[in-house]
């Protein structure tokens, strides 16, 4: 059943203000897309709880608060934000403020030849060519209110472009800071990465809130692997607990690709990510593995679409989420296999914890399946630590406090250890019982 | 593989129950309005509470709109063109079997019921149900000696009043969905049974129920109350015949399980399901629920689906007493061009409760079957146990398989388990049994029904037996 979406009058008057402005030097085509992804906005409205995808995230709270385009130019300078990225060492950082690219915070040593990694602000202008194929190509705003009204607002973010058979060894880190100066700020940033044939890269896109605040983030990316490219891509969210966040990751594979996504959730009051992957060519490879944490009242979700279009691809999901405090969470993952998208070979697995009595976690994996020579799982449970090993670690000396966050750590570790790249997993090791501790020191009160 | 082969065997299967029987009928005019309502009433004699209760319903059904959410697509149903009362013509209803039309006795025989009591023999009791009406009950002194109470709906209406105006609809609501509203509505007959307190049922009881005439839905309603401490096992059989155009089938079932009381219900749902290219067929909107009302009781449904164009049916638990147990038992086979949404909800009120959902789906020719469940798990609910499994199996390449489950868990002491999975039957499976020396279909026949095993165990013997070779004969050259 499908209800008409609220769209609030405050957006419709931001939408045309946005559509008055002096679009600079964007070039027509990027003007023509944020028309007609703003006319769909205004159709679509924001979803509500009637949405069936939609059914336990309320939005409501996004739509009834008078966010506004994030003000230009916040005062961050580089020693504020050096405690937040510096562990990654970044040769490559491409860093945005409120959801505009700031030079000054950037880092960008010497790229392979024809490697692009810049703001998409210029890039539209430079190497529009290089754009417009992909760009609102593969992030479907059609019936997608959130990037309908990302697309409309199109304007600043990255790019990354790497030529067929080039290899950029660095990760490229792309930071997203918000700094919120007491308004309630809005900021809808782009991300396209363009991978060539035979390309490779490591990408990191981070999320951060500097000082605590309210501030909404409404992130799109999009990712094209041509042929047999490989990508690795990484998401940390860290929002502040007051802030709003949906993020879209769309990724389009071509033939015999691979992509591989690791992702940490741990901040904000509401934080949805959406991942749909489209493995558009036989042999290609799509793996998703994610953790996600929510304490107090937060809210997280994930949402994952794997689209089999093509014979012989492989998917692989594994998210798993810890939930403490009055947290809620949810896991909404579905495979589509499409008819003769034979040896199909797609599995999910999603596991929750529940440290609380009152963290709620919603699950449902879905298969749709419209080929027979195919092999697909998926597994969903929800549960507690378990007791025997709790006894077990307590007979050997630790307090019932270490004993649970050992155990914590160690259900969100069975993850992390995949990840491939030296500094991003430590990272991640690093994050987890960092954030474990603070949600055992919330939930549980000496 | 010659699968292309094998999928126009299958169109060549016949459905067996597919003849009609020409008696003498007396039905109302097609369509739905309050005055149909009231000659539906009229006719069964009933008293003033079921026509307001039935009126209000209708009333609410009016304001409602049909399910979409469904993952079946069908032609807008015209609810006026459905004649929605249909009797055998009889003076009275019959006193005793000798009285029933024997045409209609020959009916049942045909598709293998006991009802004239190849007596002692069977051992079931059965209430058949032709088109609107029930026609006869039988086993009914031997029940009433223990205090059962088995009988045609419209008769425990009759005679045990009170009864039924405190437990109908208070599993399934008047106002719960469409199809319930609809059928409160109209409901024209069913069974009824009550076995009361510290009561072990002797044995099986069944229903059978059968659509007849032409252009007419049917909905009947049952309603089952285990008391304290009772038990009692109760299969459900269908049947109807071919006929072009499509017909509904719109039943309401509700069970209530008091303090250690248990309700097994098992179906066998083999209504026509249409010819090859979809024409034709019923379909089963069917509203099924169970509450566990009292602490330490079970409920468990199992189900065979094979038929019907259109299967949408959930058979639920409510698990409101502490330590009750639900159960879910699902084989569903779709073919040709047939399509099932089908599923159930466990709904854990009560601490320490348990639920297991084993479902199991097989998909050929162009059949689409959709595994939907939910389970969700309150605040209050701790303790609480679910396990859920549910296998697609797809014969073919152009049938498909879908599973679409939704836990939910409210409280940290409960434990949730999915599993899913869809393949198609292994070359080397089927290889080693034909190395073995079995024919390939005999292969697919046995290891199909090792798939379904597990529910198949659930069943009473005789159902058990109807129900591998149902399935058998529906497979009969899916494999070539």
């Amino acid at each position: 059943m499908k209800d008409i979406g609220l769209v609030t009058d405050l957006y419709r008057s931001e939408l045309s203000r946005f559509e008055r402005e002096p679009a600079g030097t964007m070039p027509a085509w990027v003007q023509q897309l944020r028309q007609a992804a703003g006319a769909r906005f205004a159709d679509l409205g924001f979803p509500t709880t009637h949405h069936e995808e939609w059914r336990h995230t309320d939005v409501t709270p996004i739509v009834e608060n008078p966010f506004s385009c994030a003000k230009r130019r916040p005062d961050i300078t580089k020693a504020e934000l050096e405690p937040a990225v510096s562990w990654a060492g970044p040769r490559h950082q491409l860093t945005f403020v409120n959801g505009h690219f700031s030079p000054l915070l950037s880092v960008l040593e010497r790229l392979p030849q024809g490697v692009i990694a810049g703001s998409l602000a210029d890039s539209c202008t430079i190497s529009s060519n290089f754009l417009e194929p992909h760009l609102g190509r593969h992030a479907n705003y059609e019936d997608q209110a959130f990037v309908a009204l990302n697309t409309a607002f199109l304007n600043d973010g990255a790019f990354v472009y790497l030529p067929p058979n080039t290899m950029v060894e660095e990760p490229i880190f792309v930071v997203f800071v918000s700094c919120p100066n007491g308004e309630a700020a809005i900021s809808h940033p782009r991300v396209l990465i363009v991978a060539g044939p035979s390309s490779r890269a490591t990408v990191i896109e981070s999320y951060l809130g500097l000082k605590d605040g309210l501030y909404f983030t409404n992130v799109v990316t999009e990712v094209v692997l041509g042929e047999e490219a490989v990508f690795d891509h990484h998401l940390l969210q860290q929002e502040s607990r007051a802030a709003y966040h949906i993020a879209t990751l769309a990724v389009h594979q071509g033939r015999n690709s691979t992509f591989t996504s690791h992702s940490l959730a741990l901040g904000g009051a509401l934080a949805r990510t959406e991942v749909h992957g489209l493995l558009a060519d036989e042999g290609s490879t799509c793996t998703l593995r994610g953790l996600y944490g929510a304490t107090g009242r937060q809210h997280v979700g994930i949402h994952t679409r794997i689209d089999h279009a093509k014979p012989r691809c492989t998917s692989r999901q594994l998210y798993k989420g810890i939930l403490s405090g009055h947290a809620s969470g949810v896991f909404h993952g579905r495979i589509l296999v499409r008819q003769d998208a034979h040896e199909t070979d797609a599995r999910q697995t999603n596991n929750n914890l529940l440290l609380s009595e009152d963290a709620v976690v919603h699950t449902t994996p879905q298969l749709e399946i419209f080929a027979d020579d195919v092999k697909c799982s998926h597994g969903a449970t929800v549960g507690q630590l378990d007791r025997d090993v709790l006894f077990y670690l307590r007979s050997r000396g630790l307090d019932l406090e270490d004993a649970r966050r050992l155990m914590t750590q160690a259900f969100g570790s069975e993850l992390i250890r995949f990840i491939a790249h030296d500094r991003i997993r430590n990272r991640f090791t690093e994050l987890l019982p960092r954030w474990t501790s603070q949600t055992y020191s919330e939930s549980f009160p000496a | 593989m010659a699968e292309g082969n094998g999928i126009r065997d299958l169109a060549r299967y016949e459905y067996k129950y597919g003849f009609t029987t020409e008696i003498e009928a007396e039905a109302a005019p097609p369509g739905l309005n309050e005055d149909i309502i009231r000659l539906i009433s009229a006719k069964k004699n009933e008293p003033s509470f079921m026509l307001e209760w039935r009126l209000k319903a209708y009333r609410h059904w009016l304001t409602m709109k049909e399910p979409q959410w469904a993952n079946v697509h069908y032609l807008p149903i015209d609810y006026q063109a459905i004649v929605y009362y249909s009797a055998p013509k009889t003076e009275r209803r019959p006193k005793s079997l000798a009285e029933v039309d024997p045409l209609l006795l020959a009916t049942y025989g045909k598709l293998g019921i006991p009802l004239s009591e190849q007596e002692v023999l069977a051992g079931v009791a059965v209430d058949a149900v032709f088109d609107s009406v029930s026609v006869a009950t039988t086993y009914k002194e031997h029940l009433a000696k223990l205090g059962i109470i088995f009988c045609a709906f419209s008769e425990a209406v009759q005679n045990h009043p009170e009864l039924v105006q405190k437990y109908l609809g208070t599993v399934v609501p008047d106002s719960d969905n469409f199809f319930a509203a609809l059928n409160s509505a109209v409901f024209s007959d069913g069974s009824f049974c009550y076995i009361p307190k510290g009561v072990r049922c002797p044995m099986e009881l069944s229903t059978y129920f059968r659509i007849n005439a032409p252009f007419i839905g049917q909905f009947e309603r049952t309603l089952i109350i285990a008391e304290e401490g009772s038990y009692v096992s109760y299969l459900e059989g269908c049947t109807a015949p071919m006929r072009a155009e499509h017909q509904l089938h719109a039943a309401v079932v509700e069970l209530i399980a008091l303090d250690r009381a248990q309700i097994k219900y098992a179906t066998v749902q083999n209504w026509y399901p249409g010819d090859s290219e979809g024409q034709g067929g019923i379909y089963n909107f069917v509203t099924k629920r169970g509450i566990c009302a009292g602490v330490d009781s079970r409920i468990s449904w199992t189900q065979v689906e094979v038929g019907s164009a259109i299967t949408w049916k959930y058979p639920s638990v409510v698990l409101r007493g502490d330590n009750s147990i639900g159960e879910f038992y699902s084989v569903a086979l779709t073919a040709h061009r047939q399509q099932a949404d089908t599923g159930t909800k466990m709904i854990h009120l009560g601490r320490n409760t348990k639920s297991t959902i084993v479902s199991k789906g097989i998909s050929a020719g162009y059949a689409q079957n959709t595994y939907r469940g939910l389970v969700k798990i309150l605040k209050k609910a701790t303790g609480c146990r679910n396990y859920t499994q549910c296998h697609s199996l797809l014969l073919g390449d152009r049938c498909g398989a879908h599973t679409f489950p939704s836990i939910e868990v409210q409280n940290a002491s409960s434990r949730v388990e999915h599993e899913a999975s869809t393949t198609k039957i292994g070359e080397d499976q089927i290889f080693y049994c034909r190395q073995r020396g079995l024919s390939a279909e005999d292969a697919v026949s046995l290891i199909v029904n090792g798939f379904c095993h597990e529910v198949f165990r659930e069943l009473p013997m005789e159902f058990a037996v109807e129900a591998q070779k149902l399935l058998n004969v529906r497979l009969e050259g899916t494999v070539g």
